[in-house]
This record gives C-alpha cells, sequence and structure tokens, in this order.
C-alpha cells in the first residue's frame, strides 16, 4: 500500500485502459441489480433514441474507479468518490467492446490529510465522467 | 408537469435492512473487476485491518438503487421513472461496507430545481447500520427529462 510521504500533488497515476463488452454489461446488471433494458436490449434501445446498447454509468464509474484503488493498494482507503455521468459509452456486440481511457492526478492534500484525485475517463477521445475525483486516506 | 418543489426537504422512512454478504461483494468485485484479496478472503480482510471482506466503493449502489423505489412508488410525487437519467452520483464513505453488515437507508429530497423543462431532483441517501452506526452517505441528481426535451 501507497503511504502519505510518498504521495506529492501533481503526481500522475498509472493510467487503465478498459474494455467494456456486453458480457461486462449482463455480469453488472446481476450484481448491482440494474436490468434497465438499454443495456442489454438494443430494440428497446432504439425505441428510446440510443445509438444502441450502452454501458451502465455506475459500470463506468465502478470499473474506472480502479485507478485509484489500484494506486492506492487498499480499496478501503477511498473515503470518497463522485462523477457525473457525461455522454454514454455504446458498447458493440462484439468481442472488442468500447475501449474506456482512464487518467488519475493527485490535485491537492485536504486538512483532513486525505488526497483529492482527479479522475477523467474517455471514450473515442471525450469525455464520459465529469468532475470524476476520489479522496484517499493514507497511512 | 414540474415537480411539487414543497417536496425539498422530505425525509422517507428507512428501507428494510440489507444484509451484505461475502458472496454479494465477490460478485460485484468482479463485476467492476476489483482484484483485491479484501474483497474476497476474510483472511487477507483482517491482515489489512478490517472486521471481514469490504465493498469496493460503489458497492453502495445496490442499497441506494433499491432504495429509490420509494420515489418511485409515491404518488404525489409523481415521478415518471421511465424518462429518468441517472446525473451524477457520489458516495462518502465513513467506513468501508464489510460483509454482516445489515444496512438501512434513509432517504432525503435535498433539492428539486427546473432547468430547460428539464426537473432535477437532488437525492441524499443516509446508509446506516440497524443500530445506526452511519457506514456511508450518498449523493445523486436524478433528471427528469421534459415532454418536450
Amino acid at each position: 500500500m501507497i503511504r502519505a510521504s510518498e504521495v506529492s500533488v501533481g503526481d500522475e497515476l498509472p493510467p487503465l485502459s478498459l474494455r467494456i463488452t456486453r458480457a461486462d454489461l449482463v455480469r453488472y446488471a446481476g450484481a448491482s441489480g440494474d436490468f434497465n433494458p438499454i443495456h442489454w436490449s438494443e430494440r428497446f434501445a432504439h425505441e428510446v433514441g440510443l445509438p444502441g446498447v450502452i454501458a451502465h454509468g455506475m459500470l463506468t464509474m465502478g470499473m474506472a474507479g480502479r485507478i485509484v484503488t489500484e494506486w492506492a493498494g487498499d480499496p478501503g482507503a477511498v473515503v470518497e468518490y463522485g462523477v457525473r455521468f457525461g455522454r454514454p459509452v455504446p458498447v458493440p456486440d462484439d468481442d472488442e467492446g468500447a475501449l474506456v481511457e482512464v487518467t488519475g492526478k493527485v490535485t491537492k492534500v485536504l486538512e483532513d490529510g486525505t488526497f483529492k484525485v482527479n479522475v477523467t475517463a474517455s471514450f473515442e477521445g471525450k469525455s464520459v465522467l465529469g468532475g470524476a475525483s476520489a479522496r484517499v486516506r493514507l497511512p | 408537469m414540474p415537480l411539487d418543489q414543497s417536496y425539498i426537504g422530505r425525509t422517507y422512512p428507512p428501507s428494510p435492512p440489507y444484509e451484505v454478504g461475502r458472496e454479494k461483494i465477490r460478485e460485484f468485485a468482479d463485476a467492476v473487476g476489483e482484484t483485491s484479496p479484501v474483497h474476497r478472503d476474510p483472511e487477507a480482510a483482517r491482515a489489512a485491518g478490517y472486521k471481514d471482506v469490504i465493498a469496493p466503493p460503489t458497492f453502495a449502489i445496490i442499497v441506494s438503487l433499491k432504495a429509490n423505489d420509494v420515489l418511485i412508488e409515491d404518488p404525489d410525487l409523481g415521478l415518471d421513472y421511465s424518462r429518468v437519467v441517472h446525473g451524477d452520483q457520489t458516495f462518502v464513505h465513513h467506513r468501508p461496507i464489510t460483509a454482516g453488515d445489515r444496512l438501512t437507508v434513509v432517504l432525503h429530497v435535498d433539492g428539486i430545481t427546473s432547468r430547460m423543462g428539464n426537473d432535477m431532483l437532488a437525492i441524499r441517501a443516509e446508509v446506516s447500520t440497524e443500530d445506526g452506526e452511519q457506514v456511508t452517505t450518498g449523493r445523486c441528481t436524478l433528471v427528469v427529462r421534459g415532454e418536450d426535451a
């Protein structure tokens, strides 16, 4: 686990490339209890005006959060994590899925000694999570 | 039809307890690709200072999503859930959610605003154990798309 003394404002976290496939959407639907058909039915997604099946925003949030938990070395160190859901991530029905690139950077040490980490996630060069950040308590 | 502003400040009764299971934590960790042993192995979790396996940071969505049912089932609020989009989500963890926790959620309507024909509902989910220990505070904005939006 990384220690507070090893961290400085401006540090960049090791980037993360996520591949999100239809199988991931099905697995996350079951695990989370979010069975909204826009995440598994092409027909339904078209009916409500979407280009196709899209990833759960919460799945993108959950996967992107790994950039922070893997860096910290202890998922329990993440005392706060928040995102705005921007543009949707369409997930094609193939083996490649959608590629989401995640970056993270330490931006601040807060008064209580926790570190603020800003997170970005992009699909085809465009942001899919706005204003995403985590607050991390390190030993 | 815009949502009733008098709902600002409303608090709903606590949800029925949700018992956090080890296997549910493992299943959720698999689904978001979290590989840490503290989500899977009670011994590893204890060695890291936890009582039992702990949940990934976004696990709280399971209980807060269920708790949102009271909004859908409240006929006076008149929320058309088919028009609802999740605008944002934040979790503040007072401590990690841990296997064995029996969690209840109290939902608060913190704000209702209208912008360009859409209603924005600011919802706070206070997640605590049955014994009243505060565990997680979830905040989200539900955007209700207007008829013409």
